[in-house]
């Protein structure tokens, strides 16, 4: 049931970047996940960032800064990353509703403090950054260009990996209630 | 050691903590609208699971792109009426009797103090201004929420605000509110419910703490709540006289969910609301506000007031008096739209609609439409909107437009004008 975490990063340097950014409300009437697809990110503003381009288009995982995902409580945010490869977002916080969403989906809203969020945008420079995350041992073993960089280790409430191992909240709830 | 309003609501909800610090709750209330619950739906036909866990709690409403503009809202609405009509959910408002979620289900009663509330909506918060805990969900959990009643939060931190002071002319619970987004900042209520309280407060109708609590997703609160009190019971009484012998008797049963004195809380913000200017935003961030009277040269093309956060009776007054024999400036476009069908009926049975249009205004049906820039008023590129919602977002009202939020009577001075305007400095 479990997704696999981990892949190349998208960096998105940038706080508070709401769910009308990475997934804009004229999309909200599609009732398929799959349409979201083409329009991820479409209305981010962010210096450099193209949302038809190469380094989202070879993304599994997204590093960004404080309060990712604030705004709507539209869950079209997760499902247009999931839609797009993307399983694993890590920011130096998120916003409630979008974070619970998240493990809901079984996917990984993984919060680090800011000094270890420098150190992987401090790393964005240097060739492809990519990162293979250990749940069960809590690290996260980042490499650039294939090579062995750092290992971080991460703190996960032991709700939300129970989410994550369950798939999502659907069907942990419907076992458990 | 006393507790606050939110933990006695989750004591009085327990279902499980399946770990540490979290909080499984039985839910009174799950409301739903036709954007985040056909998804739900599917779901749970997908899954075998098409069941609701209680009719008689659940509210749907087709509120934020109707009447339907395109195929796709129309399949949207019609998979949340024909859902309504299987499962036997009487509380579900469609054209003719449809309005804006946050402002059509208080008006209908269903929100009382102490009960727990979920809406696939971020706005749900609003709800808290009757003393519910009321929060903003995802598809997921409102999905959980309508096949088993129940839904997980974290152990609640709370923030006590307390707002003080007698409002100046001219500035209303819309200021206060941005003025809490503001000191709070974008996240500076993540993970924690906010509590409303102070004189300023105590003095506001329901519309005004509904107003208030609306913002709270703004400083990033999972709830926004104050003490259900004398102005909660005579909202509510019309619903809730068949179950206390007078008023007294309700006000006094509300008491019970009122935060004990010696309740510990995560942070207390004091504000002193008697200098508060007229405000508005400027920049893609709600908390990025700003008294309207610095702000400059700001030229606008649009005035938007209605919306879950002013789109009540009172906003419509409040628009009505400072619109009252002037004119929108030229090349400026007006919209109104009351938020419910009998905002609508009272605005127009009190002359506010016939005010507004000869001013120049478009009234439009009730709908969330171009708050969130689905519909009726959605911005060109390059245009500037002065606004009576509750975000900024870029692209929010349409891909490339401007929005600044204000009160009501700041964006019909800023109408008039044709520029941001302090509704003090209109001498009619
Ligand atoms: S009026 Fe705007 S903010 Fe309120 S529920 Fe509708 S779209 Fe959301």
């Amino acid at each position: 049931m479990m997704k696999p975490f981990g892949g190349n990063i998208l960096f998105l340097d940038r706080s508070d970047i709401n769910t009308d950014e990475i997934i804009p409300a004229k999309y909200l009437t599609e009732v398929t996940k799959q349409a979201l697809a083409p329009y991820l990110l479409e209305d981010l503003k962010l210096d450099g960032f193209d949302p038809k381009g190469e380094a989202l288009k070879t993304a599994q995982v997204i590093v960004t800064r404080e309060n990712f995902g604030c705004g709507s409580s539209r869950e079209h945010a997760p499902w247009a990353l999931e839609v797009n490869g993307i399983n694993l977002v890590i920011a130096q916080g998120f916003a409630r509703i979008f974070r619970q969403n998240m493990f809901n989906c079984g996917m990984m809203a993984l919060e680090l403090p800011a000094a270890d969020i420098d150190a992987l945008f401090a790393l964005s420079s240097q060739g492809t950054v990519s990162c293979d995350l250990d749940l069960p041992q809590r690290t996260l073993a980042v490499a650039v260009d294939g090579k062995p960089a750092q290992t971080l280790s991460f703190h996960i409430e032991p709700f939300d990996e129970a989410l994550v191992c369950a798939g999502g909240w659907v069907y942990y709830a419907n076992t458990h209630y | 050691m006393g507790k606050t309003i939110v933990q006695k609501i989750f004591d009085a909800h327990h279902r499980d903590e399946p770990f540490v610090g979290t909080r499984v709750l039985n839910l009174d209330v799950v409301m739903c609208h036709e954007i985040t619950t056909p998804v739900a739906i599917a779901d749970l036909e997908t899954r075998g699971l098409d069941k609701v866990f209680d009719a008689s709690k659940i509210k749907a409403v087709v509120d934020h792109v109707t009447p339907s503009k395109d195929t796709k809202s129309a399949t949207q609405a019609k998979i949340l009426r024909e859902w309504a009509q299987r499962q036997n959910i009487d509380d579900f408002f469609d054209i003719g009797a449809n309005g804006v979620c946050h402002a059509l289900f208080p008006e209908k009663g269903f929100i009382r103090p102490g009960y727990t509330v979920i809406m696939g909506d971020s706005h749900t918060c609003t709800h808290g201004a009757f003393g519910a805990f009321a929060a903003g969900v995802g598809t997921t959990d409102l999905e959980v929420g309508i096949l088993k009643g129940v839904c997980a939060f974290r152990e609640p931190k709370t923030i006590r605000v307390n707002i003080n002071g007698k409002l100046p002319p001219m500035v209303f619970a819309k200021d206060v509110a941005l003025e809490v987004v503001r000191q709070l900042t974008g996240n500076g209520a993540t993970d924690r419910v906010i509590e409303y309280g102070g004189s300023t407060v105590d003095a506001m109708t329901m519309e005004e703490r509904m107003t208030l609590c609306n913002m709270a997703i703004e400083a990033g609160g999972t709830s926004g709540l104050c003490m259900p009190d004398a102005t909660t019971a005579d909202y509510l009484w019309p619903f809730i006289n068949g179950d206390y012998d007078s008023k007294e008797a309700a006000i006094a049963d509300f008491a019970k969910w009122w935060s004990d004195p010696d309740a510990t809380y995560d942070r207390v913000l004091n504000i002193d609301v008697s200098a508060l200017e007229p405000l508005t935003t400027l920049g893609y961030k709600p908390d990025q506000v700003h008294p309207i009277r610095e702000v400059g040269d700001v030229p606008i093309n649009q005035v938007y007031i209605g919306s879950c956060t002013n789109g009540r009776i009172s906003d419509l007054r409040e628009a009505a008096a400072v619109a009252k024999g002037t004119r929108l400036a030229p090349g400026v476009r007006g919209i109104v739209s009351p938020a419910t069908p009998k905002i609508f009926r009272q605005a127009l049975q009190e002359g506010l609609l016939e005010i507004l249009m000869d001013a120049g205004y478009c009234i439009t049906n009730p709908t969330c439409g171009a708050c969130l820039g689905m519909s009726n008023g959605v911005l060109a590129p390059d245009e500037v909107c002065a606004a009576t919602t509750n975000r900024n977002f870029n692209g929010r009202m349409g891909k490339g437009g401007m929005v600044h939020l204000m009160s009501p009577a700041s964006a019909v001075a800023s109408g008039i004008a044709g520029r941001l305007t302090d509704p003090r400095s209109i001498n009619k």
